[in-house]
């Protein structure tokens, strides 16, 4: 199959999966992009990641860097129509009945169902990063203080991503 | 549209596109409570309520949630080209910036210094997943039945590195299930 047809199948599926939202979604798109297609290597992806958490946006723009570098222009651009249209088209036509169905018994069981599988996703992507990005003993030291900053406070994430960016420049982690 | 909602029918689509880019290049680390401030507070397109409605709407279906709102917002005031119009605005300037990063990591990538910057973010980004984590595991509901399902998709997605689509579909029928059961328990006669 072309690449590019590839990149698009890929990331259109994924996306039909993400319960839990894009985060949710890391471990199984390191596990297709890297390990089955090996279209990068673990480092590419973990860096890849990291500049999305640098730039401003949805978290899902990840995929718009994956498919810059697995092909450029045409890549970035076949990989984010990838990770919007398919579940925009069946949103924009669901969400009309959405109101209809409200509190009916198993819209709810789903509902509360999910909750628990996207916490185990999102673990999952968690502690994907901390295996492959490379870090040693003081870089899972940032890993614990950026926890307890962001359940203890209500510091902007973007203060904490600048943090990670100095301490890592000067190579401390 | 149902009565209920009254939406303003002066919203242009200049307006879906600069309301959204708005959100988007506001949003670090997570995009919604910016949207929820926008949408809700500033510019007064949909009520609490009907964000609330919605967005469990763009939670329950899969996909990326803060996308999946664009479109319904858009697509409330203009129809498609509306829902364009949003989607397009939440993502152009993200976008922009974030090839602008990769055009750089490109080129400056094997620096040891940037290497020690993305180390260290990606560090971060790891410790507001586990946040994250944390955050939504306190939020399940009835937690002595469904919580040990977090535990099973670990083993299964993080150790045992099944495939997500087969280990979602089984897993949310077994958890739905027993949801039901518990709600339906729960629930006064």
């Amino acid at each position: 199959m072309p690449l590019l047809a590839d990149l698009f199948l890929q990331f259109t599926l994924l996306f039909f999966v993400a319960f839990g939202g894009a985060s949710a979604l890391l471990p199984e798109m390191q596990r297709v992009v890297v390990e089955e297609k090996h279209w990068l290597d673990e480092t590419t992806f973990i860096h890849l990641y990291a500049i999305a958490q640098a730039a401003p946006g949805p978290n899902g723009l990840v995929v718009t860097l994956i498919g810059w570098e697995v092909a450029g222009l045409a890549g970035a651009f076949v990989s984010t129509l990838a990770m919007c249209l398919p579940m925009s088209v069946v949103i924009y036509f669901l969400f009309r009945h959405w109101e209809r169905f409200r509190g009916a018994p198993w819209q709810q069981a789903v509902q509360v169902g999910v909750a628990p599988l996207a916490v185990g996703l999102v673990f999952s992507g968690a502690t994907l990063i901390a295996r492959s990005a490379g870090i040693g003993l003081a870089g899972a030291g940032l890993v614990a203080a950026t926890v307890a900053l962001s359940l203890k406070t209500k510091l902007h994430p973007l203060w904490l991503i600048a943090l990670g960016a100095a301490v890592g420049a000067l190579g401390a982690v | 549209m149902a009565a209920e909602t009254a939406p303003q029918a002066s919203i242009g689509l200049k307006a879906l596109f600069l309301g959204f880019s708005s959100i988007g290049l506001s949003g670090f680390g997570g995009v919604l409570p910016f949207a929820r401030r926008l949408l809700v507070d500033e510019r007064r397109w949909l009520s609490a309520e009907e964000f609330n409605t919605l967005l469990g709407l763009c939670q329950f279906l899969p996909g990326p949630n803060v996308i999946n709102l664009s479109v319904v917002v858009g697509a409330r005031y203009r129809g498609v080209a509306g829902s364009v119009a949003a989607v397009a605005g939440l993502l152009a300037g993200p976008i922009v910036i974030a090839l602008a990063l990769a055009l750089l990591y490109d080129h400056y990538g094997s620096l040891p210094v940037v290497q020690g910057m993305l180390r260290g973010i990606a560090a971060v980004g790891c410790g507001l997943l586990f946040a994250t984590a944390i955050r939504m595991g306190v939020a399940v509901r009835e937690k002595p039945f469904l919580l040990p399902f977090a535990g099973l998709v670990f083993v299964a997605i993080a150790l045992l590195r099944w495939p997500m689509p087969a280990v979602m579909v089984g897993l949310l029928a077994l958890s739905a299930g027993i949801a039901y059961w518990r709600l339906q328990d729960a629930a006064p006669r």
